[in-house]
């Protein structure tokens, strides 16, 4: 297939390829790592997850419709004040959720799946009655579409540019909480083990809550950002949900580091399958070597060493 | 649910009595008593459908709830404004429509089971409903076993035919030939890339949209794709395009799979207005999801555009906009979906009865001089004769009409040499 193309042309390709490969990477994390938290951390199966990340999406269209009839000169950086909302809106729904329905489900790791599967649909129809059943259209300040032309042949897109410094950005809050913050400490010595934890004096529930708002919350994030790459409508959740499941429990629930490596194996062996390929054969071989690792490491790639 | 749920339609306005009129001029304003005393209950209703003296009973049967509810709200609009206007006008042999409506809840399954009770319980003259060919299909044993009619609006793949169902919507010929002879006359297209989410219509379209370039206009297909519904990620393809560098990109991309790719085309900087894009599953409803910005300057092959400037077209968008809303769009299926009733009213009428034998006897050669894309007749072979039309998006998310056959295509849902 490279018969009839000149070294220059190939070699830009493969590096938009590449940058490719790396806003799918983006894409990836961002979406996983909502759920990495609260299914890594409580052992909760979010079936919501996408719903949460929609919630997002929807009050970033608010945002940009606010915006544009109260303060159309700010218009340019409505995103970032979107991203709040989302961030607020989706994180405070996550806190209600845990309390009201969550936190009486987690000896239940089965019926939190059910429950939020339930969930899931009591929101999809909760959107479809406020928004409409139909997409809605989210509209981009116009700095932020199109692409930056690097050489005449390279062209690198804004909005990839944006989702991936947005994804450095929260895995980096993310990092820094889990890891440098007495929370991250109280979190990850409830998991270590919840009873003795208790003991010590941590309040679990709190830790608890704190977690799914915080998880439920970043979804919004991601669900805001993909505004700019996706559809916004009531059922759009379910377009990422399967693919978020794939990179937090190939990469081993528990671990931060794992939910990034199995996002860049996934996203690196989709988009260069896909090039090579066609989009449904990707999909096959990727799903087929994630179930073949997954048979020979059934806590997917990274696990954290607890003694049970 | 709405399961069971009965709607009386609305009672019209005079204006909109007037529009129902302009829309629809043949044999009017008789008063509807005179026309059912003419046609005797007994006379034109042999097989216990649900008509007494003064109404028939019909039958909506789309999603309202799950993923299709995007899509199908437009068509339950139409129907019922077209219900609307045909009551407003008298109704069908001096009775009114009283419709029944089911949910298919996007679920195929459901649709079978709904159908069979619109068709066993309620015994309704005619359903207008279904939009996937799934539901179609699913649905398809029932009206033939217990002898419905069904008027199924959305444009398809054919490889069907069905004494039970009209079809208003094109089939796959229809709505690709005239575009494609449109795109090398008119382009000079040499060379083409397909697309498509993988499912059977894309994949049924695609290939006849190959026969056709390859056999017929002796063109090149450089690559041809399909992706997983729900694809979200289209970079690789959209870098893969750039290196093929086709003429033309043919894009048959449904759902939100459709929002992702036009965004990350243009993302990517594939400036539609210097490469020439062309697709069949992008309507004015799909549009509003997409965001007009991200689609100007793409040709889309279809047989309505809601911008058509013919009266009967201005009188279908403004009373369709007085019922449903200024903001409302409407995209080629609901124009389809509002030819379902009044195809039915005609066929009845042209029978002199509602038995479901003497509608399907009577269908082919029905024509519906009101319709808002002109004029339309119904084929043997169940489906619609109409025109093959290409429009190019506007960044108000409407279409600008730039090419339309000068005949009527003739429907052929089993095309020879393209299968």
């Amino acid at each position: 297939m490279f018969g009839d193309y000149s070294l220059g042309d190939l070699g830009s390709i493969m590096v938009m390829q590449g940058f490719a490969g790396l806003i799918l990477f983006s894409v990836f994390v961002l979406m996983a790592l909502g759920l990495a938290i609260i299914f890594g951390q409580m052992g909760v199966i979010n079936m919501a997850h996408g719903e949460f990340m929609i919630l997002g999406a929807y009050m970033t269209y608010l945002t940009s419709h606010l915006c544009e009839t109260y303060a159309p000169g700010l218009y340019a950086g409505y995103f970032f004040v979107a991203m709040m909302v989302a961030f607020i809106a989706s994180g405070t729904l996550g806190l209600l959720v845990e309390w009201t329905l969550i936190r009486h489900l987690y000896s239940r790791p089965l019926d939190t799946l059910l429950a939020t599967w339930g969930l899931s649909l009591i929101m999809q129809q909760a959107f479809r009655s406020t928004f409409g059943a139909r997409e809605v259209g989210v509209e981009l300040p116009p700095w932020m579409m199109g692409s930056l032309p690097v050489t005449s042949t390279i062209e690198v897109q804004i909005n990839g540019l944006f989702v991936m410094g947005l994804t450095v950005l929260i895995t980096a809050v993310v990092a820094l909480l889990l890891y440098r913050s007495r929370w991250g400490l109280q979190v990850r010595a409830v998991v270590a083990n919840r009873t003795m934890s208790g003991a010590a004096g941590i309040d679990t529930r709190r830790i608890d809550r704190l977690t799914f708002g915080l998880g439920c919350g970043i979804a919004g994030v991601a669900g805001s950002a993909f505004t700019m790459i996706g559809s916004t409508g009531p059922t759009a959740g379910q377009l990422y949900i399967v693919d978020t499941f794939l990179v937090v429990v190939f990469g081993g629930a528990q671990s931060l580091l794992g939910t990034i490596a199995s996002a860049l194996t996934i996203s690196q062996s989709q988009s260069t399958l896909e090039f090579f390929l066609t989009g449904s054969m990707a999909k096959v071989l990727t799903l087929l070597m994630v179930i073949g690792l997954l048979m020979l490491r059934p806590q997917g790639l990274f696990v954290l060493k607890v003694r049970r | 649910m709405s399961s069971g749920q009965r709607f009386y339609p609305f009672i019209p306005s005079r204006r909109e009595l007037l529009l129902g009129a302009a829309a629809f001029s043949a044999g009017a304003l008789v008063a509807p008593g005179a026309l059912a005393q003419q046609f005797p209950t007994a006379k034109v209703n042999t097989t216990g459908l649900a008509v007494t003296d003064t109404e028939v009973t019909v039958g909506i049967l789309h999603s309202v709830t799950g993923t299709m509810a995007i899509s199908e709200t437009g068509s339950v609009q139409a129907e019922k404004l077209a219900i609307e206007q045909i009551n407003a006008m008298g109704g069908v042999l001096g009775r009114k429509i009283k419709f029944i409506q089911e949910d298919g809840g996007s679920d195929w399954p459901t649709f079978a089971e709904k159908a069979k009770k619109l068709l066993v319980n309620d015994k309704v003259a005619s359903v207008m409903g279904c939009w996937t060919s799934a539901s179609r299909k699913a649905v398809l044993p029932v009206f033939e076993q217990y002898n419905g009619m069904l008027y199924y609006p959305t444009f398809y793949e054919g490889l069907e035919a069905s004494k039970n169902v009209i079809y208003t919507g094109q089939e796959a010929t229809q709505q690709i030939i005239a575009g494609l002879d449109w795109v090398q006359k008119e382009k000079g297209a040499k060379t083409f890339y397909l697309l498509g989410s993988d499912y059977i219509w894309p994949r049924t379209s695609n290939k006849i949209a190959r026969k056709h370039i390859e056999n017929f206009l002796k063109l090149k297909v450089l690559g041809e794709e399909y992706f997983p519904l729900g694809h979200t990620q289209f970079n690789s393809v959209i870098n893969k395009m750039k290196l093929a560098k086709p003429d033309v990109i043919y894009a048959i991309i449904v759902g939100g799979s459709n929002v992702a790719f036009y965004k990350q085309l243009k993302a990517a900087g594939v400036d539609l207005n210097k490469q020439t894009l062309m697709t069949i599953s992008v309507t004015e409803d799909e549009i509003d999801g997409i965001g007009g910005e991200n689609i100007v300057g793409g040709y889309a092959c279809m047989k309505y555009f809601q911008s058509l400037d013919n009266p009967n077209n201005k009188g279908f968008v403004s009373a369709f906009k007085k019922m449903w809303g200024e903001k409302t769009v409407i995209g080629d299926v609901t124009q389809a979906a509002y030819l379902g009733p009044w195809l039915w009213k005609l066929t009845v009428e042209k029978a002199g009865s509602f038995d479901i034998d003497k509608v399907a006897a009577a269908s082919p050669g029905v024509e519906f001089k009101g319709a808002p894309e002109g004029y339309v007749r119904i084929h043997e072979n169940h489906h619609l004769w109409s025109k093959t039309r290409v429009g190019r998006a506007r960044k108000d998310g409407q279409y600008d009409l730039v090419y339309e056959t000068a005949e009527l295509m003739e429907p052929d849902p089993y095309p020879k040499g393209y299968q």
